[in-house]
């Protein structure tokens, strides 16, 4: 399929527990210290229903459902051939351990740079949670080398 | 102590965060925790056989750093936006750096906020990651 082809496309839904024994991975995973991320009594006298997901974590939730490589899977481009090229979130509300995440991805824009050398693929994926409200969106900027 | 718009001024500098050098095991953790299991990030031969010198550490790991350097400075709810644009590879034994500059401050949709220009460089100077976020802070 060509990647002009794409735009507009809107990939069924995808849902994701956010479970908290994965979000202390997480924490661990990148050297978190700060007790919000790992201790629930810290959480909720901070604010949260329970531990917090920490800020990148959104693309994660994305990641479980293997939804950035959906697009490239149209194309029948191999995911060596692509790179991350960027990455943009909208908060809207905190995501919690124990919330189920849904979300909805749509390809948004598509693009070539350095003379077609380098196709860039735009998709932006709405998260909402078990309440039906929006808790974030994640702009995601994939770029695969053609030449 | 909270920290308020009217102490901020453009151009200022929010506290650095300096991580301890990216190690293989850390890219294992990542993988696992963030859901990322590409090979490149984890066996050597598979990278190598994708054109790189090696395994490379995540573009998102650095994100994550990325995150808390925010998080290090207001809490997450105040934080409205986020993004990042992946200028560099980052492998195993690089020192991640991560740093932020005021660049503007303005009222949106009944709140105050700030921008930010972030910047994640390696031990050389190198920058990584050159992203900016938006934060909401009591006035």
């Amino acid at each position: 399929m060509k990647a002009e082809e794409l735009v507009g496309k809107v990939y069924a839904p995808f849902t994701v527990d956010v479970e908290k024994g994965r979000l202390r991975l997480f924490a661990k995973a990148i050297g978190e210290s700060n007790p919000v991320y790992l201790d629930d009594d810290a959480a909720r006298k901070a604010g949260y229903a329970s531990l917090p997901a920490p800020p990148t974590f959104a693309f994660s939730i994305a990641m479980d459902a293997e939804q950035p490589f959906k697009v490239l899977e149209d194309l029948g481009v191999d995911k060596t051939r692509s790179m991350h090229g960027e990455q943009i979130f909208d908060y809207i509300e905190p995501i919690c351990a124990g919330d189920t995440v849904t979300g909805v991805q749509r390809v948004v824009e598509t693009f070539e740079k350095k003379g077609g050398a380098m196709r860039f693929i735009v998709t932006e994926t709405l998260l909402k949670n078990q309440h039906t409200r929006p808790v974030a969106n994640l702009r995601t900027v994939i770029i695969v080398r053609q030449g | 102590m909270s920290i308020r718009f009217a102490d901020i001024a453009v151009g200022d500098s929010i506290p650095e965060l300096a991580k301890p050098p990216i190690d293989r095991t850390q890219l294992a953790l990542f993988a696992g925790a963030s859901g990322d299991h590409n090979p490149i990030h984890l066996d050597d031969e598979q990278a190598r056989s994708g054109g790189l010198p090696g395994v490379i550490a995540h573009g998102m790991l650095s994100m994550a750093f990325l995150g808390q350097v925010l998080t290090g400075w207001v809490p997450q709810s105040a934080v409205r936006s986020f993004s990042a644009r992946f200028t560099a590879m980052a492998f195993p034994g690089d020192t991640i750096t991560c740093k932020g500059v005021v660049t503007a401050k303005s009222e949106e949709n009944g709140e105050m906020v700030v921008d930010l220009d972030l910047s994640a460089v390696n031990q050389d100077g190198k920058q990584t990651l050159a992203g900016s976020a938006r934060i909401a802070l009591p006035a």
